[in-house]
């Protein structure tokens, strides 16, 4: 065999195997959802959803916990949407390319990189003893909120970035201040993009368990919560829950749980996906 | 005059809001320093890093922390012993192989992987995986580290590949032309050319995907079990750091308690730990761009 010839069949070799890993992802990805569709899809009813925890797994329901959620979900994205903006417009608008704003910038960059449960210890010690919050939902959304806040930012600085100084300068030289400039022209112009990434930082955030759990969230709550201040159980600690036990019944409903979880994330997933693709192709500079 | 004061007001609102980063990485580091000194009042750190066994909430307690390290690292070197090869192959055939459209459908559909939710995994692994490698290999037990670290390995994947191959694409096209020029094959432009190119943004996806691995704690939580032992072998139960903050916070440990300060000194064990190698990636990542610039 001659050397173009062996260097043309490991080439080949080396492309069919490229395949092959690249389907594996996929896959597992495809036997991971059918795997639990077909365990889980016959347990979703209407009581399913509608049913308070019970200790019998067929009368057992997501109730609380999806309330719980919904309920993290919206605070969360109340507390981290201003903050997570305003800071992301501060770092890319005002504080450019001095020694502070690089001092900032590696310590977002390293509070990325911070494990989730390190920040459920933060919560348990701040919001939970020191502003004597409790295992509430309020401090759950506080924690989840700083959890997510790094991936806002870096996102609402993508966004501006993404917007041509020309419209800056255009703005600018009409005689609009700093401000004006980025209220009026730079967020309008990268609000699809800011909203991209407030949107796949939430769905994160839904996703969350171990902080939660090491805030106090209970695995065990009778009632949907009705305030803030509420103890609370969210969908991700319910499906830990029932993964955990024995019975092959809880797995069943460890599984239907998590086919109403994937919905919600890949539901906001797909709605960012959407948006960006949308508001890319709308503007055109 | 009324615009400037609202300009000056507006800026300082903006930049409170990113001092709130740091006093994140101040509370974080304070609250994590402030319970493991008081840790440490009643426990030796000599006994911490030395003692072979971690058995706080037992009657007879030990508090050392390596079998919860070896935990930690042996699912970590599984994970990325399945997501090291996989995600650098599917990055170089994603960049050198694949058709143009391929490259950008594929890409966010691998990175549907990591937007699962990792309680998702647990279930995974604990479900499918375990029995199935149990099937091959029966004596393995029902939670193991096997199971758990190759699953976390596949979550992975697309930390990996994604960033690997926004490396390779930001090779300069020469470089790879001049490669083909010469009579070169895909594959050794790939390994001769590209990967060497582009190490040091693979380099930087590893190190970050390691970080990931060392901080995962659903799935291990649920599959590899909970006990704390010093060993390397894949088959038994072990517990990672993670899974241990994860098993007391699920119990009633009261406030202030030896028991419950345990669980700092493990976060800043755990907290060092990803804490140098994201320093190590923040500083690769800097030579980098200046050696394109």
């Amino acid at each position: 065999m001659t050397n173009a010839l062996k260097n043309k069949l490991i080439d080949n070799a080396f492309k069919v195997f490229g395949i092959i890993c690249t389907l594996f992802g996929l896959v597992i990805l495809g036997i991971l959802i059918f795997n639990i569709a077909e365990v889980g899809l016959t347990r979703i009813d209407w009581n399913f959803i509608t049913s308070l925890p019970s200790r019998k797994a067929e009368k057992a329901g997501i109730y609380t916990a999806l309330m719980g959620t919904v309920w993290i979900l919206f605070l969360t994205a109340i507390i981290a949407f201003p903050i997570g903006v305003g800071a992301g417009i501060y770092l890319e608008e005002y504080g450019k390319k001095s020694k502070w704003a690089n001092f900032l910038e590696i310590n977002i960059s390293n509070l990325a990189g911070v494990p989730s449960i390190i920040y459920g210890l933060l919560g348990l010690e701040i919001f939970v003893r020191a502003f004597n919050m409790g295992g509430s939902i309020l401090a759950g959304s506080f924690t989840l909120a700083l959890l997510i806040l790094p991936i806002i930012i870096v996102s609402t600085r993508e966004a501006l970035k993404a917007v041509p100084s020309s419209i800056k300068d255009a703005s600018v030289a009409l005689g609009a201040s700093k401000w004006q400039t980025i209220w009026n022209q730079t967020l309008p112009a990268s609000i699809g993009g800011v909203l991209t990434g407030v949107i796949l930082a939430i769905s994160r955030a839904i996703g969350e368990t171990a902080p939660l759990i090491v805030v106090g969230a209970l695995a065990y709550v009778p009632f949907a919560p009705s305030s803030p201040m509420d103890e609370f159980t969210v969908m991700p600690i319910q499906i830990f829950n029932w993964v955990s036990r024995p019975q092959h019944e809880f797995a069943v409903n460890a599984a239907a749980a998590i086919i109403i979880l994937l919905l919600i994330t890949f539901m906001m997933n797909g709605v960012a996906v959407y948006y960006r693709n949308k508001w890319q192709k709308k503007i055109k500079w | 005059m009324r615009t400037r004061t609202q300009e000056n007001i507006i800026e300082a609102l903006l930049k409170l809001a990113t001092s709130i980063t740091i006093l994140t990485t101040v509370g974080i580091i304070g609250v994590l320093l402030y319970e493991t000194i008081a840790f440490f009042k009643e426990v030796s750190i000599i006994e911490f890093l030395t003692d072979l066994e971690w058995t706080p909430l037992f009657s007879q307690k030990h508090f050392g922390i390596l079998p919860l390290v070896s935990g930690t690292i042996l699912t970590t070197l599984i994970a990325i012993g399945v997501a090291l090869p996989l995600g650098l192959t599917i990055a170089i055939y994603l960049n050198m192989y694949a058709p143009k459209g391929f490259r950008k459908s594929f890409k966010p559909m691998l990175e549907v992987l990591a937007a699962i939710p990792t309680v998702v995994y647990g279930f995974f692994a604990l479900t499918v995986v375990t029995p199935f490698l149990q099937s091959i290999y029966p004596n393995l037990a029902g939670f193991n580290a096997l199971s758990a670290g190759i699953v976390m390995g596949i979550m992975i994947i697309p930390f990996v590949s994604s960033l690997s191959e926004d490396a390779l694409y930001a090779v300069p096209k020469t470089l790879k032309e001049a490669s083909f020029g010469m009579g070169a094959t895909r594959f050794q432009t790939s390994f001769k050319v590209m990967v060497p190119a582009a190490s040091s943004g693979i380099i930087v996806s590893v190190i970050l995907a390691i970080s990931r691995a060392i901080g995962e704690t659903m799935i291990v939580a649920i599959a590899a079990g909970q006990q704390p032992r010093l060993t390397f072998d894949p088959t038994v139960p072990i517990e990672t750091i993670t899974a241990y903050i994860v098993q007391v916070s699920m119990g009633d440990v009261p406030h202030g308690s030896l028991e419950y300060r345990t669980i700092f000194a493990a976060g800043i064990t755990l907290f060092i730990f990803t804490f140098l190698l994201n320093t190590l990636s923040f500083w690769i990542k800097k030579k980098y761009q200046e050696k394109y610039d």
